[in-house]
């Protein structure tokens, strides 16, 4: 429009400055619109971050509740400690923190320590058994309420038929915290802990494990095979319409969406070759299918850097041209090839649909403890835990999704420090 | 037995490669000419004890089963097969498995603990016939490799044809996945379509997949049509569009005419851990922190919108593809060569005009390349479409209300309860090669056009 304009000659001074004027405008308002942009994309990351962190943070520490409870001789034998009354050991615990309680409300007050606090007790008493006949005193979990209750989620001043904990229950926990015995300490669970069905007591222990099981497979598989693809077609394949047909192949099953990885997974690995669901195996070998594109192009470009002078000094040299790949190009290549490698494999660890359809969202309650085992991965136990109900898991997805963003930046952060460390530039 | 099986091809491969060694070395201190180094006559023994010994246990390991299965079914006595279908033989057989393996709930019949007792042997024997049959393999090509190995020997050569064999086939890994999806895909499409023929689901306009996997399970009738999925599908990819290119492309127009070096050098990185962000986290993300605030905010001008609105999915998604369109935009405006722009500035117009009329213009086929991957990606992506949009199928085109898409449909017909031979669960393999298809051409096309477009300026 305005260079349009400028064709015939403008002698009016002040014609001329208005169309000066639009014309910067319009070089503004685009300019503008720029930035708007970039402020729309970084603030929504802000605005993500922010609300994980914020709703995370409180996932990261946890209630405990300090009772000491009496190891009677009549619940627990001490020939046979593992077959104890357990559940009367924590009743009996709580009853001495509130001694006058009527039957009813002791079986209610047990309800502040976690479901399975009698475990916890089991298992300390089964440690140490000479405390059978004296008393042992533990920080034992609190139930999912009180620790909502502990950190600010359930107020006092909602109406009480809208509340989990009733005001009898918060004056139990009240007392509580008048008698010094509730602590917030880090909550190593988190990360220590396999998934339960109890917020308070659900870490990822399991998913860490099954997601470290499930890359390693990947690694294996796709690291050799997408090396040695990148090698035949960079540097050995002819060019030919068979070639051309693998090189078309590998971009688009780049860009193949990831739920038809899972389905060729379901239907091939497991239905076809009989591999056990929900297992890392399975997994991995889906992840590495699709991270192979990856490593195959980064592998190509990282062996195209390799300047000519080194091939032919190999030659010069009367290598053979496999030598000359093995000696020489390929260990200079290594460093972008690694590189490529750890930030495939950091959108794998991500990668969640392929994982649903083979199963690895299954509710599993120990970690997994080989490649055969069913499992579950990071991003999956994410969702599950997003789907479920309970208030506390919430706050545990949040922190179990720091908890992933925390790996990919430690796998990005070394990939990084590999290109600027070993990174030859020629 | 299968890991110790490993194991001792390992060890043998590696005396192998020492026995290998050894000779070349004394061919090489006996001072006569040698074709090739130690190490090769080495690797030469090594791949032919290693390899083949490798492969007969891999093939056994497959094979072993189905072969045992038959020969227990055929030791039964006729009365128990004669006229069993196959359903009944494989019941049979797995409670023979189970009572071999020690799993016995009811007392079985003395012809079943026959059986049971027989294919114990037989295992056993399979096992250690594997055993048997794998090292007398690798002793023999032990010997045989041993007595080729001469100081003229091309040792050199017969490992590097190995080594390409290799690799060749690594090549073909890529070919043979393609293979095995669009083979799994249309193997169970074409199940499904036996049971629902193909114009009701391509024409379809009921989606109620929800029908009866068990005889005494409640549910409808089920309904195959494919329409309102599509649709659905549709509908949360152009608004995912409709936010990811005009914020795309204005970041990158900004980033390649307007950003100083220190822009580019905050703005890039946090792009790219705007792309980096898994999935299932802005899924989470929508459900927990967009979906409330836009139905807080529709409610307040007066707008009623449904929880899982196709609005909330398609913004989400957008925001995860802006740094996929800003990235290939900013590809396709700074291949444009200099010479243009800088002609375009010379001439006197301002960054804006040269932009809009001359850099735009020549990118706008790598630009529309990158929008069609985008697309293919917005159609493609489950996580936070399971997450943040509905799970019933509307025939509608408004923003407000719950939809589902094709990947939603997928994962819902497929997670729990999977019976392989219902409809319900096929239909998740004839959706899925739809999406292949459609996904597949949208690349195709996106390709294309960005490869032709490079090739016009190189």
């Amino acid at each position: 429009m305005a260079l349009a304009d400028t064709n015939s000659v403008i002698t009016d001074r002040a014609a001329s400055a208005g169309l000066r004027r639009r014309r910067y405008a319009a070089d503004l308002r685009l300019r503008i619109y720029g930035i708007a942009a970039i402020t729309v994309a970084i603030g929504m990351l802000a605005v993500l971050l922010g609300t994980l962190i914020v709703g995370g943070a409180q996932a990261f520490v946890q209630t405990h509740i300090r009772v000491t409870f009496p190891v009677s001789a009549e619940w627990v034998k001490a020939d046979d400690p593992a077959a104890g009354n357990w559940r009367n050991v924590v009743r009996d615990g709580l009853a001495q923190v509130f001694p006058d309680l009527s039957a009813a409300e002791q079986r209610e007050v047990v309800k502040v320590l976690t479901n399975n606090a009698q475990f916890f007790v089991r298992d300390a008493v089964l440690a140490n058994p000479s405390v059978i006949g004296s008393t042992i005193t533990l920080d034992i979990p609190a139930a999912d309420p009180y620790d909502q209750l502990n950190k600010g989620v359930i107020t006092r001043d909602t109406a009480e038929e809208n509340r989990r904990l009733n005001d009898q229950e918060i004056q139990w926990f009240d007392t509580l915290v008048e008698r010094g015995l509730v602590s917030k300490p880090f909550n190593w669970g988190l990360i220590f802990n396999s998934n339960s069905r109890f917020p308070e007591l659900a870490g990822l222990k399991g998913a860490i494990v099954g997601s470290f099981y499930a890359l390693l497979v990947c690694f294996l598989v796709s690291f050799p095979i997408g090396i040695g693809a990148a090698v035949y077609l960079e540097e050995f394949a002819p060019k030919n319409r068979w070639t051309a047909l693998i090189e078309v192949n590998i971009n688009n099953l780049a860009a193949v969406p990831s739920i038809i990885f899972g389905l060729l997974g379901l239907a091939l690995l497991i239905q076809t070759f009989g591999l056990p669901r929900s297992a890392p195996i399975v997994g991995g070998l889906v992840l590495a299918l699709m991270t192979l594109p990856t490593i195959i192009i980064v592998t190509r470009n990282a062996l195209k850097s390799v300047p000519p002078s080194i091939r032919e000094a190999a030659f010069g040299m009367g290598a053979s041209k496999h030598q000359m790949i093995m000696h020489h190009v390929l260990p200079l290549a290594l460093p972008g090839i690694l590189t490529g490698t750890i930030i495939g494999l950091a959108h794998a660890l991500g990668e969640t649909a392929p994982l649903l359809l083979i199963g690895m969202n299954a509710f599993i309650t120990s970690e997994p403890g080989g490649v055969m085992d069913a499992a579950t991965a990071l991003p999956t136990q994410i969702y599950i835990w997003a789907d479920s109900p309970e208030r506390g898991f919430v706050a545990r997805t949040s922190a179990g999704i720091l908890v992933l963003l925390a790996f990919l930046i430690i796998m990005n952060g070394v990939a990084i420090f590999l290109r600027q460390r070993l990174e030859r530039r020629w | 037995m299968f890991g110790y099986l490993i194991l001792t091809i390992l060890v043998f491969t590696l005396v192998a490669y020492f026995v290998g060694q050894t000779a070349g070395r004394s061919f090489a201190l006996a001072d006569r000419q040698t074709h090739s180094l130690p190490g090769y006559h080495g690797a030469f023994v090594a791949v032919w004890v290693g390899i083949p010994a490798l492969v007969l246990a891999l093939l056994w390991v497959a094979l072993q089963q189905p072969v045992i299965d038959r020969l227990v079914i055929g030791s039964l006595p006729g009365a128990l097969t004669s006229g069993a279908t196959p359903a009944q033989l494989s019941l049979i057989l797995s409670e023979i498995k189970n009572v071999a393996a020690g799993q016995i709930f009811a007392e079985p019949s003395p012809d079943v603990k026959a059986a049971a007792d027989l294919y114990v042997r037989w295992q056993d024997i399979a096992r250690w016939a594997m055993f048997a049959a794998a090292v007398a393999l690798m002793l023999l090509a032990l010997v045989i490799a041993r007595s080729k190995l001469a100081p003229r020997f091309r040792a050199r050569t017969g490992v590097e044809r190995f080594i390409t064999g290799m690799i060749i086939f690594c090549s073909v890994v890529a070919i043979l996945t393609t293979v095995g999806i669009i083979a799994s895909l249309v193997y169970e499409s074409l199940e499904f379509f036996r049971r629902v023929p193909l114009h009701e689901f391509v024409f379809g306009t009921r989606w109620e997949p929800q029908m009866a996997i068990r005889e005494d399970q409640v549910a409808g009738a089920g309904a195959f049509g494919v329409i309102p999925v599509f649709t659905g599908t549709l509908l949360i990819a152009s608004i995912a569009m409709l936010v990811a290119v005009p914020i795309g492309l204005f970041t990158a127009i900004y980033l390649v005419e307007y950003a100083n070096e220190n822009v580019r050098r905050v703005v890039k990185p946090v792009l790219e851990v705007l792309a980096g962000i898994p999935s299932v986290v802005y899924g989470f993300f929508a459900v927990l922190t967009v979906a409330p605030a836009v139905r807080a905010a529709g409610g307040a001008i007066g707008i009623v919108m449904s929880p899982n609105s196709a609005l909330v999915a398609g913004g989400v998604m957008g925001i995860m593809i802006i740094p996929f369109i800003s990235s290939l935009s900013d590809d396709a405006l700074k291949a444009v060569p200099r010479t243009m722009r800088d002609g375009s500035l010379a001439m006197g117009a301002t960054r804006a005009e040269t932009m809009i009329k001359v850099l735009l213009p020549a990118a706008i086929p790598g630009i529309m390349g990158g929008v069609l991957l985008g697309l293919s990606r917005a159609i493609g992506e489950t996580m936070i479409v399971v997450m943040a949009a509905g799970l019933i199928a509307t025939l509608t085109f408004n923003p407000l209300d719950s939809v589902t898409t094709v990947t939603v449909q997928i994962v819902t017909m497929l997670v729990g309860d999977t019976a392989f031979d219902s409809p319900k669960t096929l239909a998740a393999f004839a959706l899925g090669l739809m999406l292949f298809l459609v996904t597949l051409t949208l690349n195709v096309i996106a390709l294309r056009i960005v490869q032709k477009f490079r090739e016009q300026y190189d």
